[in-house]
């Protein structure tokens, strides 16, 4: 019983690249279709990276790949954390803590629109960061345990007592996964404007790492959503395809917002967390006292 | 393993070209050419590219820029000169201003012919550079292989 808290960490640092690349492939293939285009081949995600192993290592300031392998090796501990059943707070740390590396990566160069990449991550940052911390106080709030573990068992559907932590989660959720309204410290479609942001002085291996550790989070957020929905397994894989495909949908009907609508967004989800926490909190109260 | 064939990444340039070409160029992007199926993607960022695609004749500003991007692309790469005026200078080949043909500044692998070039030119271009891109890429893992062999080879002529 106390090893199988492995198996899921080591599934997951082994899978997740594997599903991340996949499902990467089937979300351009899937946007593709949505604009009428036949589209890349299914792997095509997989001859990216492994193009960019290919090609010449060109590195302005050796700190950087530094900050890269640190923001892959935290990106990919926290999802392990998460996959072995860990106490999400420390999840969550180590997942900001992977995003900071990447922002002192784009910073120890001195390209102007890296540096206006690392600071819109930044803003980012802040715009996601109360809601994923808001989710978080939610699922302990009904689970009574900060334990992945614990809540991935939980017998009541999180999901009732959780709507508007959700709806907050799943506004984020595109911020996290770079997608359009909310991609813009990449630039993932608009590269006239900040060229790449973030990833501009990245090339090569180092760009493949980044790329490897976008899967891995791309991964432990779909995770993320499951829990929402654990005391189903078949519906939460459900909600977690429904979700993905809805994120697909977004992306290709906005266009690109300013940063100060990207934080508002991020903020607006972060109230609709809180309203829904203190609902909550006032109901489990009243429940508690008998309805004295 | 030939990654590089299956995900070539594109940047396109114009060095003082009419446009003619450049809307052909992205006319390749469009639903109806779709070069995404190749796994070619239209890139922004000269360090992320594979190709350099460039239209028109160049012109004496242009001409360190168009030097500066070349140079940043990482090895292995490829510069596609598309339409009349990349080989040629075309009609403005007289013009005071013209340097005339992309391969006066940098090296140039394939010449797409056409005033304006065709998408499906293009495109066919764009396939003919791939091999000569897969050619550049043994040739640099060969040339690394040997670097290490007759590194390999000093060090064991020290230690004996």
């Amino acid at each position: 019983m106390t090893w199988t808290w492995l198996i899921g960490a080591v599934l997951f640092l082994i899978l997740a690249p594997l599903a991340g690349g996949l499902i990467a492939g089937i979300d351009r293939k899937i946007t593709a279709r949505m604009q009428g285009r036949v589209g890349p081949p299914l792997l095509q995600p997989f001859y990216d990276v492994g193009k960019l192993f290919e090609k010449e290592s060109v590195v302005v300031t050796t700190a950087q790949n530094f900050y890269i392998l640190a923001y892959l090796i935290f990106i990919a501990l926290s999802g392990a954390l998460f996959f072995a059943g860990g106490d999400l707070l420390l999840v969550v740390f180590a997942f900001t803590l992977a995003h900071v590396f990447l922002v002192l990566g784009a910073y120890a160069v001195h390209s102007p629109y890296s540096h206006i990449g690392a600071e819109r991550e930044l803003i980012q940052l802040m715009a996601y960061e109360p809601m994923i911390i808001l989710a978080v106080v939610g699922f302990y709030m009904v689970t009574n345990s900060f334990l992945v573990a614990d809540i991935a068992v939980a017998s009541v559907p999180l999901i009732l007592y959780l709507p508007g932590v959700f709806l907050g989660f799943v506004t984020i959720l595109t911020i996290k996964l770079r997608k359009s309204p909310f991609d813009i410290s990449t630039s993932h479609h608009a590269h006239q404007e900040i060229v790449k942001g973030i990833t501009t002085e990245f090339s090569g291996s180092t760009l493949a790492q980044v790329e490897i550790a976008h899967w891995y989070e791309n991964i432990f957020l779909l995770g993320f959503i499951y829990l929402f929905f654990a005391w189903n397994p078949a519906i939460g894989i459900v909600a977690i395809v429904v979700t993905y495909l809805a994120e697909i949908f977004v992306d290709n009907v906005t266009a690109r917002v300013r940063w100060q609508a990207a934080l508002k967004s991020g903020w607006l989800a972060a109230v609709l967390g809180i309203v829904n926490l203190t609902i909550l909190a006032y109901i489990l109260g009243y429940m508690m006292t008998g309805g004295a | 393993m030939a990654f590089l064939k299956r995900s070539p990444w594109i940047l396109h340039y114009d060095a003082s070209s009419c446009n003619g070409c450049d809307i052909e160029v992205l006319a390749c992007l469009t639903p109806l050419y779709d070069v995404e199926r190749f796994g070619i993607i239209n890139t922004g960022n000269p360090k992320h590219a594979d190709i350099l695609l460039i239209t028109g004749g160049i012109n004496a500003q242009n001409r360190e820029v168009v030097k500066n991007i070349y140079e940043q692309i990482p090895e292995p790469k490829v510069v596609i000169a598309v339409g009349a005026c990349a080989a040629t200078g075309g009609v403005f080949r007289e013009c005071y201003n013209i340097v005339g043909g992309i391969d006066k500044v940098i090296p140039v692998d394939v010449y797409v012919p056409g005033c304006a070039a065709r998408p499906e030119q293009i495109i066919d271009g764009v396939v003919t550079a791939l091999s000569i891109l897969e050619e550049k890429r043994a040739k640099m893992t060969g040339a690394a292989r040997m670097k290490d062999e007759v590194r390999h080879a000093e060090q064991a002529g020290e230690s004996t």
